[in-house]
C-alpha cells in the first residue's frame, strides 16, 4: 500500500514536472510559429555601448535574415561603423542541432575567415550582447519549464542546451496577447547569479503579423555596463534568397 | 602673586570639594557610573572593514586614479590559486584534467567574472583561412601524450602565459579568478568569496592529493586585514592580564585592583559605545584601541591609589581623609595628563589614513571616559569597597624599586651635569642623524608577519610563479577606436619592449601583445607577423573577428575601453620596496613623456603604489598635526608649570626621545611604514607626563624650598623617581604586548613607541636634570609659589 502511495506520488510530481516542461516547450513553439512566414527581412541598427561612468560609445550595423524552416536561419550582419571595421561583415549559418557556422569578411585583406564557432558566448563587439543572445531562437537550442502565468504574460525558463553556453538558465517572459513576442529575458550565469536584463521595447507589428521591438536594452548588473540596440527600421520586403547568404555574398557588401 | 594664590586655592579647593562629594554620594556616582556604562555600551557595534581602500581618504589622488582605471576597464579584485603538483610538471593528463575541473568549478565562484587558466587560454591558431580560437586545452582527460606535449610546447612558449599563470619550468601554474564585489557590505561579500574558496580547494585537494596549493590575491589580502584586526582585537584579555597582576603589584591591594579594573572596563565599553554611535568600522589599525585605552587609562587610577594607599600606610590616614588628600594632589597632575594625551591622539586626524583617523578619536573618546571614571567611579568604589586598618609602616610599603638608585643616579648628574649633558647630547645627536637614514616602505604583503598563511602563501607566488606587485598604465590613443592605429600600436609595443628591459620587471600585459599574435594567427601562424599590423582597418578588422571569437568571461573588456580609445598595460614586477616602486613608476611615465605623443602619456596607478606613495603622504599630512601638537603640548606645559624658560626647555626631553626611537630603529630596521608617522605626536602626548611631573618638582623644590638647583634635582629624583618608573613599566607593558601584533602597522608602531617610552625615562634621568642644573641662575631663588597644579 505505501508502495503504492510513493508511487503515485512519484508519478504526480514527474506528471507535474514534464507538464512544465511541456508547457514551456509548446510556449516557445507558439512563439516561433507565430513568427512564421516572415521570409526575409533587413534592418539598420544603432548600438549604444555605455559603461559604468556614463562613457558611450557607439556603432552602426546592418542585418539581413533569411528564413529557413528545415534548419535555422541564415543572417548577415554588415557594419558600417566605426570607420575602420566599414564593410567588415559576419555570415552566420544557425542550427537547430549542433554548433553554428560563421565566417567573417574583412575588407583589408579581401577574404573570408571561418570562425572556429564554439565560443558563442562572449561579447559581441565589446557590447554586452553576446553572440548567443543575438542568434536566431532556435527551439532545440533550449529545454525548458514553464514558470508561471501572469495576467497575459507567460514566464518560461530555459535551459541551453550548449554546454559552452555562457548561461545556467534563462528566464523569458512571453507577450500571449502579441504574437508570444518576448518582453524580458534575465540571464543566469554559470554560477546562476542574474547577470543581465534583456528588455525589449517600442514593439511595431509589421504585415499584420509580425511583431518587432524598436529598442533591445542590456543591462549588465554585475559590471553595470549597458548596452543599447536601436532598430531604426525594418524592411519585410526585401526578398532575399539563399544566395545572398553565400561566402561570395559576403564579398559583395 | 595675590592671583596666583587664589587660583591655587581655588583649584585645590575644587578637587577637594569634588572627592568630598564622591565619597559622600558614593553610591549614586557609582550607579550613575554603571548607567553611563552601560547606556553607552548598549550602542556598542564592532564591525569590521578589511577593504584595503579603506587605508586611502576619499581624495587620496593614488585611489582616485586607480579606481577611474577600474571604472574604464574592469574592477579587478581576485583569488589566485597556485598549484604545484608533485611530479613538478604540469603537464600529465592527470594534472591538467584537474586543473581543468577545477577551473570550471571556480567559475561558480561568488561574484566571479573571470577565471583564468592555463587551460582556458584562449589559444589562436590559423589552419587554411580559418582561425581557430579555443581552449589551450579542453577536454584533457582523452587528450594523447602528443598532444599534451603540444599543449606544453604551445604553454611555455606563449607570452601571456609564462611568469603570469605557469613557471618557465612548467612545474607550477595558477588559476586566476577575478571578482566584481559590488563593494555594499565587504564584512560579507569577502567571507562568502573566501569560504567558497576555501571549501572549494580543501575539496579540490582531497580528489587530487597531488597538488600542493597556495592562496594569494586581493580578496586574500582583504581577507588577512580582517583577520589581523580580529586578532590585534584578542590582545586584550592579555593585556587585561597585565594590567590586573600590574596593579596587584604595585598597589598590593585587592580593592585597589578591583577598582583599577572597574574603571579600565568602564572606559573600554564607553569606548565600544561611541564607535557604535559613530558608525566606525575598524580596521587593523583601529582594532588596537583597546589594549592602548587599558594601557594608558590605568595609569591614571595607578596615580590616584598609590598615593591614597601611601597616605594610608606611611601617613596612617584614614581612608576618606586618604582618599580626599589623593584626589588633591592628583586631580590636577591627570587632568593635565589626560588632557596632553588626548591632545596627542586627535592629532592623528591631520593624517591622510582614516584607520587612524578611527584611532586616534576612539582612543581620545576614551582617555577622556578614563579620566571621568578615575575622578569619579574610582573614588566612589574605593569608599564603597571594606578596607582593614593599616598599621602605620616607616617604609613605603609599595616600593620595590631600590631607592638608593636614584640617588645613584641624581648624584651622578649634580657632580658632572656638563658631562653628562655633553654626552647625552652627543647619543641624542647621533641617532636623530641616523634616523635620517631610515626610509619609508610600506610593501603591504610585509605588514603580515611570517606567521600570517597569506604572508607565506603570496611569498611562495612571487618565489616560484610571479610577482605579486604590479603597476598599470591607461594609455590613450587621442581618438575613439584609435587603439587600431598602428602608429599607437607600434608606439604602445616599444613600450612594451622598454618596460621588458627593466630589470624589475617579470611580465607585461599590452594590448600590443594581443595585436601581434591575431597578425599572426590571420597569416598562417607565419612568424614574419608576429608584429602590429600594417594598416589601422586590418588591425581593426582582426579584432573585430578576434573578439567574436572569445567566449563568456574570457573577453577583452578588461584591457580596452568601451570606446576602443584607450588600452591598459598591466606590468608584474618584483618585490620592490616602496621608493623603488616609486621610482620605477615614474621611469615608465617619463619613457611615455620621452618617447610618446602627448596622448599616451599616462601615470603609473596600483593598489601597491599607493601603499607606496601612502607614507610620505602620511608623514606630509602629519608634518602640521605634529607642530600643532607640539605647540599646544607645549602651552599646556608652560601654563602648567607657569615658567616660559622651563617650557621652552621641555621642548628637549619632549622631541628628543622621538629621534632617538627612529635613530635606534635605524639601526634595526632602517624601513618605517604609515604606521609609525603618528607615534610623534601620539608619545608626545604620552612622554610629556615624566617631563611635567620632574620638572613641576623641580621647580616646587626652588620655589617653595629655595633649594640649589642641586639639591632640587635631588628632590624631583627621590619625590617622583618612582611614579615614573611605574608609568613607564605600565605603558612599556602596554606596547610591548602590542608590539607582539603579526600585522606591521602595528607592531612596527608599538615597537618604536617602546624605544621612544624608554629614551623618554632616560633622558628625564639624564640630560633633563643636567640641563636643569646648567641653565638655573647661580644666585639662590626667591621663595615663591610653584605651580598651580602641580602639588605632590
Amino acid at each position: 500500500m505505501k508502495n503504492v502511495l510513493f508511487t503515485v506520488v512519484l508519478s504526480l510530481a514527474l506528471y507535474t514536472v514534464s507538464q512544465a516542461q511541456d508547457r514551456g516547450l509548446e510556449i516557445a513553439q507558439a512563439a516561433e510559429k507565430a513568427d512564421l512566414g516572415f521570409k526575409s527581412s533587413a534592418s539598420n541598427l544603432k548600438m549604444v555601448l555605455k559603461n559604468k561612468n556614463g562613457q558611450v560609445s557607439e556603432r552602426a550595423l546592418e542585418v539581413r535574415t533569411l528564413e529557413l524552416v528545415e534548419d535555422g536561419d541564415k543572417s548577415l550582419i554588415i557594419f558600417s561603423s566605426p570607420k575602420d571595421v566599414k564593410g567588415t561583415s559576419t555570415l552566420t549559418f544557425t542550427h537547430k542541432n549542433g554548433p553554428d557556422d560563421q565566417w567573417l569578411y574583412l575588407p583589408s585583406i579581401k577574404r573570408v575567415k571561418r570562425i572556429s564557432s564554439n565560443n558563442k558566448s562572449g561579447p559581441f563587439v565589446g557590447s554586452e550582447f553576446a553572440y548567443e543572445d543575438l542568434s536566431s531562437q532556435e527551439v532545440e537550442k533550449y529545454t525548458y519549464k514553464f514558470l508561471r502565468e501572469e495576467n497575459n504574460y507567460l514566464v518560461v525558463e530555459q535551459y541551453p542546451v550548449d554546454p559552452k553556453s555562457g548561461y545556467t538558465r534563462r528566464v523569458v517572459t512571453y507577450n500571449k496577447d502579441a504574437g508570444y513576442r518576448i518582453e524580458t529575458i534575465a540571464f543566469y550565469d554559470r554560477k546562476n547569479a542574474l547577470l543581465k536584463t534583456l528588455t525589449y521595447s517600442g514593439y511595431k507589428l509589421y504585415k499584420n503579423n509580425f511583431w518587432r521591438a524598436a529598442k533591445l536594452n542590456m543591462v549588465n548588473h554585475q559590471s553595470k555596463k549597458e548596452t543599447v540596440l536601436e532598430f531604426l527600421n525594418y524592411d519585410f520586403d526585401v526578398n532575399l534568397t539563399d544566395d545572398d547568404f553565400t561566402q561570395n555574398a559576403l564579398r559583395r557588401n | 602673586m595675590n592671583a596666583f594664590k587664589k587660583i591655587k586655592n581655588s583649584a585645590n579647593q575644587f578637587a577637594i570639594n569634588w572627592a568630598r562629594f564622591v565619597i559622600k554620594n558614593k553610591w549614586y556616582v557609582f550607579v550613575s557610573a554603571v548607567a553611563l556604562t552601560t547606556v553607552l555600551g548598549l550602542q556598542g557595534v564592532m564591525k569590521f572593514d578589511g577593504d584595503y581602500h579603506v587605508f586611502f581618504s576619499k581624495s587620496n589622488p593614488e585611489l582616485e586614479a586607480f579606481d577611474a582605471l577600474q571604472e574604464k576597464y574592469t574592477k579587478d579584485d581576485n583569488v589566485i590559486l597556485v598549484l604545484s603538483p608533485k611530479n613538478k610538471n604540469v603537464f600529465t593528463k592527470e594534472n591538467l584534467t584537474a586543473i581543468e575541473e577545477l577551473t570550471t568549478e571556480a567559475w561558480n565562484t561568488p561574484y566571479s567574472s573571470r577565471v583564468d587558466a592555463i587551460t582556458n587560454f584562449q589559444y589562436t591558431r590559423a589552419e587554411y583561412d580559418d582561425l581557430y580560437v579555443d581552449d589551450l586545452s579542453y577536454d584533457s582527460a582523452n587528450k594523447t601524450d602528443s598532444e599534451i606535449g603540444a599543449i606544453r610546447d604551445v604553454a611555455l612558449n606563449e607570452p601571456m602565459l609564462v611568469s603570469r599563470i605557469i613557471n618557465p619550468e612548467g612545474s607550477v601554474t595558477a588559476i586566476n579568478i577575478t571578482v566584481n564585489l559590488p563593494g555594499e557590505d565587504s564584512a560579507l561579500e569577502v567571507p562568502e568569496v573566501m569560504n567558497s574558496i576555501r571549501k572549494m580547494t580543501s575539496e579540490f585537494q582531497k580528489n587530487h592529493p597531488q597538488f600542493q596549493i597556495h592562496i594569494s590575491g586581493m580578496v586574500p589580502l582583504t581577507t588577512a586585514f580582517f583577520e589581523a584586526s580580529m586578532k590585534d582585537m584578542a590582545l586584550t584579555g592579555i593585556m587585561l592580564l597585565i594590567v590586573i597582576l600590574t596593579t596587584f603589584i604595585l598597589t598590593r591591594n585587592f580593592q585597589s585592583t578591583l577598582a583599577t579594573l572597574l574603571v579600565v572596563l568602564f572606559s573600554i565599553v564607553s569606548t565600544l559605545g561611541f564607535v557604535g554611535i559613530m558608525g566606525i568600522k575598524l580596521t587593523p589599525p583601529s582594532s588596537v584601541f583597546p589594549t592602548m585605552i587599558l594601557t594608558l587609562a590605568v595609569a591614571d587610577s595607578i596615580h590616584i591609589l598609590i598615593t591614597m594607599l601611601q597616605k594610608i600606610r606611611k601617613d596612617g590616614m584614614d581612608r576618606y581623609g586618604a582618599l580626599i588628600e589623593s584626589m588633591r594632589l592628583n586631580f590636577m597632575p591627570v587632568f593635565i595628563t589626560s588632557l596632553t594625551t588626548v591632545i596627542g591622539f586627535l592629532t592623528m586626524n591631520f593624517g591622510d589614513v582614516p584607520p587612524f583617523w578611527d584611532l586616534g578619536n576612539i582612543v581620545a573618546f576614551g582617555m577622556t571616559m578614563a579620566f571621568l571614571y578615575s575622578t569619579t567611579a574610582l573614588p566612589a568604589v574605593m569608599a564603597i569597597l571594606p578596607f582593614k586598618k593599616v598599621e602605620k609602616r616607616d617604609a613605603s610599603g609599595t616600593s620595590w624599586f631600590n631607592f638608593d638608585s636614584y640617588l645613584g643616579l641624581s648624584s651622578l648628574v649634580i657632580r658632572q651635569p656638563i658631562t653628562v649633558a655633553v654626552i647625552s647630547l652627543a647619543i641624542i645627536g647621533g641617532l636623530t642623524y641616523l634616523s635620517t637614514k631610515n626610509s619609508f616602505n610600506d610593501e603591504f604583503i610585509n605588514y603580515f608577519d611570517k606567521t600570517v598563511q597569506f604572508r607565506s602563501d603570496t611569498d611562495y607566488i612571487s618565489d616560484n610563479l610571479t610577482g605579486v606587485y604590479n603597476v598599470e598604465y591607461s594609455i590613450g590613443s587621442g581618438e575613439s577606436g584609435g587603439i587600431n592605429n598602428p602608429e599607437y600600436l607600434n608606439k604602445l609595443n616599444d613600450f612594451e619592449n622598454w618596460l621588458y628591459e627593466q630589470p624589475e620587471v617579470i611580465h607585461v600585459n599590452a594590448f600590443s601583445e594581443v595585436a601581434r599574435r591575431i597578425n599572426k594567427s590571420m597569416h598562417s601562424d607565419d612568424d614574419a607577423f608576429y608584429k602590429i599590423p600594417d594598416s589601422r582597418e586590418e588591425a581593426a578588422q582582426y579584432l573585430l573577428l578576434y573578439e567574436l571569437s572569445l567566449p563568456f568571461g574570457l573577453d577583452l573588456n578588461n584591457q580596452i575601453n568601451v570606446d576602443k580609445s584607450e588600452t591598459r598595460v598591466t606590468v608584474t614586477v618584483k618585490n620592490l620596496d616602496s621608493p623603488s616602486m616609486i621610482a620605477f613608476a615614474r621611469r615608465g611615465e617619463d619613457w611615455l613623456r620621452n618617447n610618446t605623443p602627448e596622448y599616451m602619456h599616462a601615470i603609473g596607478v596600483s593598489p601597491m603604489l599607493m601603499f607606496s606613495k601612502l607614507g610620505f603622504r602620511q608623514a606630509d599630512s602629519m608634518f602640521t598635526g605634529n607642530i600643532i601638537a607640539l605647540v599646544l603640548i607645549s602651552l599646556v606645559l608652560m601654563l602648567a608649570l607657569r615658567n616660559f624658560k622651563l617650557g621652552l626647555l621641555s621642548l628637549v626631553p619632549n622631541v628628543a626621545p622621538v629621534l632617538v626611537g627612529f635613530g635606534v630603529w635605524a639601526l634595526y630596521k632602517a624601513q618605517i611604514n604609515t604606521g609609525m608617522v603618528i607615534v610623534f605626536g601620539m608619545t608626545l602626548g604620552i612622554i610629556v607626563d615624566d617631563t611635567v611631573h620632574f620638572m613641576s618638582k623641580f621647580l616646587r623644590a626652588r620655589r617653595e624650598y629655595g633649594h640649589s638647583p642641586q639639591r632640587a634635582v635631588e628632590y624631583a629624583f627621590q619625590t617622583v623617581g618612582k611614579a615614573l618608573v611605574t608609568t613607564t613599566i605600565v605603558l612599556l607593558s602596554g606596547f610591548a604586548v602590542l608590539s607582539t601584533s603579526s600585522f606591521a602597522l602595528n607592531s612596527y608602531m608599538a615597537r618604536i613607541t617602546v624605544v621612544i617610552i624608554i629614551a623618554a625615562l632616560i633622558i628625564d634621568f639624564l640630560l633633563l636634570p643636567a640641563l636643569l642644573i646648567l641653565t638655573s641662575p647661580i644666585k639662590k631663588a626667591r621663595k615663591r609659589y610653584t605651580s598651580v597644579l602641580f602639588y605632590r
